[in-house]
């Protein structure tokens, strides 16, 4: 047992111990490390931010090398940005709108290419798949579910009639391939649970208490 | 005003980007790409909107002496040691030994990695409490999470050589079917929404305290 | 039978944690070893992409996760790391999350002296930058207009690896280590789709079954699942690490949830029979 002697890890292991005493039952220490992840968090972004996008981005290029490659233009951004803040004022409140609103512009145009290309076109190309691959059977059989499934599926979703006769069928055929793909998405899950557990009792045995051994 | 202006800017940016997407002449490709460097400047603001709006409800409740005060000295204590520590530091804030570092690995990621690693314990008592099988389609569920469970894991191919193969086969065939569907369907769930957005059409999002 | 199956409707949820805690921290303890990890085809593919890449070649390595996935997602990224550079492939590292950037500087750095790269010249780590897709898509304009600086402030017309490259066009292999949004699917929407890019992803297990259409259609030639995946690439590439050390507790905790769904419906069959009744 090798019981680390830095004063940051001790701190770490501390909180990592106070959170975990929620499972016990919610606490004053849980509430004080809840706290500080918050309060601490809000002031990380906010130096990330200026050191990575504010500073590079706008500041150097506007007050360092304003004229040079239409960098003047910048001040439309700082502008926008500034009246963020004009949501604290009741009466100027509405200004901040012509902010959202760049944003509310730029990324739907954005995700309507991206998903159109990426999400549905390159999906119906991989879904062409041959029907009958001489020699082996897996595959031809695999195809075969993989269309069936996918129009099953896309049959429960797009159709908004009745779903009865043959079109309910096919509709609760569609359930089932969900059904399974729900289960896949729960047994994922647990693994991914799981894994952010191991990686902190690692730090608590590894790090701190120096009982594991990597 | 407070409604037009919003929507022109939205409407001709979005347009903007959307022509941009298709064609490559350097007039349109220039706003284009000015829209999204600003758009990269203004979400950066955000974060301190968002800093600022902590601070302003938290301060009030101090203020008010409201219930948990003493832990809104912490969080507001956070925020300010935060950033007075990460500006003094200069652009080699984050690099390794810096006071700003420590911070970052003592608490931030300390505290980030145990939040998420709680659920593992949640997970753990819901599968005892609410997993029901009660009908084909919660067995259904429930036959591909043992697989998925065992099969991605070491002990399946302990258990069974096979189990490996058959969650490899369900990953790839049923799943695959019905998440491509899912997909499929999103994808036109958002071109139609980022349409009605960019045409003024959606009104939900930034007409908020308007009224109807 | 059916009584105490019937008390144990009323089992205190925290004996399950103290188990789930248990069987966790017993085989990490103990050493205890069930069986060795198998590489899956898509941790296979994810090696692949790396091995057909000629030495020389830049990549984009996206490190977008931060400590709250740190458990699966660092692993699968340090190895990454370590296979790119034992075959002297030149690493430009972003990240899209705000946690990110010393995640990624660290495991630059510790790949970096192992395999004697230096910093600016075979690697570089350029940072954060907010704004999710739009973030892609102007890189694929000009990553130098994105990122007009690395991470600690260095201008990029000043750092060697940064030398010719302007956009995805001097990219030989996108490797995006993603925990969610933005990330993966991000990447291929406004990436692969619009620049043909190749890409591997390794990505947290809760959000791994989403990219199985991509992998699929071939907007992915390789993904790595959680930290099963990122145990499967650790023995790919002959380095094992934290991800496959996990394993054993991994699969024990696995057996017990499935033990606790058995469990679970027993317990609630007195009851079901009463309704029926």
């Amino acid at each position: 047992m090798h019981l680390s002697h830095d004063v940051g890890v001790w701190i770490a292991a501390l909180l990592t111990l106070g959170i975990f005493s929620f499972l016990y039952k919610d606490n004053p220490a849980y509430k004080l490390c809840e706290h500080l992840f918050v309060g601490i968090s809000a002031g990380y972004y906010v130096v990330l931010n200026y050191y990575s996008v504010v500073k590079p981005n706008l500041f150097d290029p506007l007050f360092h090398d304003f004229g040079s490659d239409r960098h003047y233009l910048l001040l439309i951004p700082l502008a926008l940005g500034i009246l963020l803040f004009s949501r604290f004022f009741p009466k100027g409140g509405w200004l901040s709108r012509w902010s959202i609103a760049l944003i509310l512009g730029v990324y739907p145009a954005l995700r309507i290419t991206g998903f159109g290309q990426g999400d549905f076109v390159e999906q119906v190309h991989g879904t062409m798949l041959p029907l009958w691959v001489p020699g082996q059977l897996g595959t031809t059989v695999g195809n075969w579910f993989l269309i069936v499934g996918l129009l099953c599926t896309l049959i429960f979703f797009f159709f908004s009639k009745e779903h009865k006769g043959a079109l309910g069928g096919t509709a609760r055929l569609g359930v089932f391939f969900l059904m399974v793909s729900f289960g896949a998405s729960y047994g994922y899950t647990v693994m991914a649970r799981i894994s952010l557990l191991i990686g902190r009792v690692m730090f608590l045995l590894h790090d701190w208490l120096g009982v594991l051994h990597l | 005003m407070k409604r037009e202006i919003p929507r022109l800017i939205s409407m001709a940016a979005g347009i903007f980007v959307l022509i941009g997407f298709f064609v490559p002449h350097p007039a349109i490709r220039t706003t284009y790409d000015d829209l999204q460097q600003w758009v990269i400047i203004v979400v950066a603001f955000t974060y301190v909107l968002g800093m600022a709006n902590i601070m302003r409800i938290n301060l009030k409740q101090i203020g008010a002496r409201s219930k948990d005060w003493p832990y809104k000295v912490a969080l507001v204590a956070g925020v300010v040691i935060t950033m007075a520590v990460g500006f003094s530091e200069g652009t080699k804030y984050l690099d390794d030994g810096t006071r700003f570092s420590w911070i970052y690995n003592t608490f931030y990621s300390a505290m980030s990695a145990t939040m998420f690693s709680l659920l593992a314990f949640f997970i753990a008592s819901a599968a005892f409490r609410a997993f029901r099988v009660r009908t084909v389609e919660a067995l259904l569920l429930a036959v591909a999470a043992f697989i998925l469970m065992l099969g991605r894991v070491p002990i399946g191919n302990a258990i069974h050589p096979v189990l490996p193969q058959a969650a490899e086969w369900l990953m790839n065939i049923p799943q695959n079917a019905a998440k491509r569907g899912i997909l499929m369907g999103a994808a036109l769930g958002v071109m139609a929404t980022g349409f009605r957005i960019i045409l003024g059409i959606e009104r939900t999002y930034g007409s908020e305290g308007e009224g109807t | 039978m059916s009584p105490s199956l019937a008390a144990l409707r009323y089992l205190d949820r925290r004996w399950i944690f103290l188990a789930i805690g248990l069987l966790v921290v017993v085989p990490l303890l103990t050493g205890f070893h069930i069986a060795p990890v198998k590489p899956s085809p898509p941790s296979r593919g994810f090696f692949n992409a790396i091995e057909r890449l000629p030495a020389g070649a830049t990549v984009l390595l996206a490190g977008d996760y931060d400590p709250g996935t740190i458990a699966e997602n660092y692993p699968m990224q340090l190895a990454a790391a370590r296979h790119l550079m034992a075959r002297n492939v030149k690493i430009i590292a972003v990240e899209l999350y705000p946690g990110g950037p010393p995640l990624t500087d660290r495991v630059l750095h510790i790949a970096g002296e192992e395999y004697h790269k230096r910093e600016g010249y075979d690697y570089v780590n350029l940072g954060f930058k907010s704004g999710n897709e739009v973030v892609m898509s102007q890189m694929g304009s000009s990553i130098p207009r994105t990122f007009p600086a690395d991470r600690s402030g260095t201008p990029v017309s000043r750092i060697p690896v940064m030398k010719g490259v302007e956009n995805f066009g001097q990219i030989a292999l996108l490797v995006s280590i993603s925990a969610g949004f933005p990330g993966t699917k991000e990447w291929v929407q406004q990436i692969v789709s619009r620049y043909h890019v190749p890409m591997i992803a390794g990505v947290t297990a809760v959000s791994a079954p989403e990219y199985y259409p991509y992998l699929q259609a071939g907007q992915l030639q390789g993904l790595l699942g959680g930290m099963a995946g990122a145990a499967e690439y650790e023995v790919l590439v002959n380095h094992p690490a934290l991800a496959t050390h996990g394993m054993d507790a991994q699969s024990l905790a696995h057996v017990f949830i499935a033990f606790m769904i058995l469990l679970g419906n027993l317990a609630a069959l007195p009851q079901r029979s009463a309704e029926k009744r």
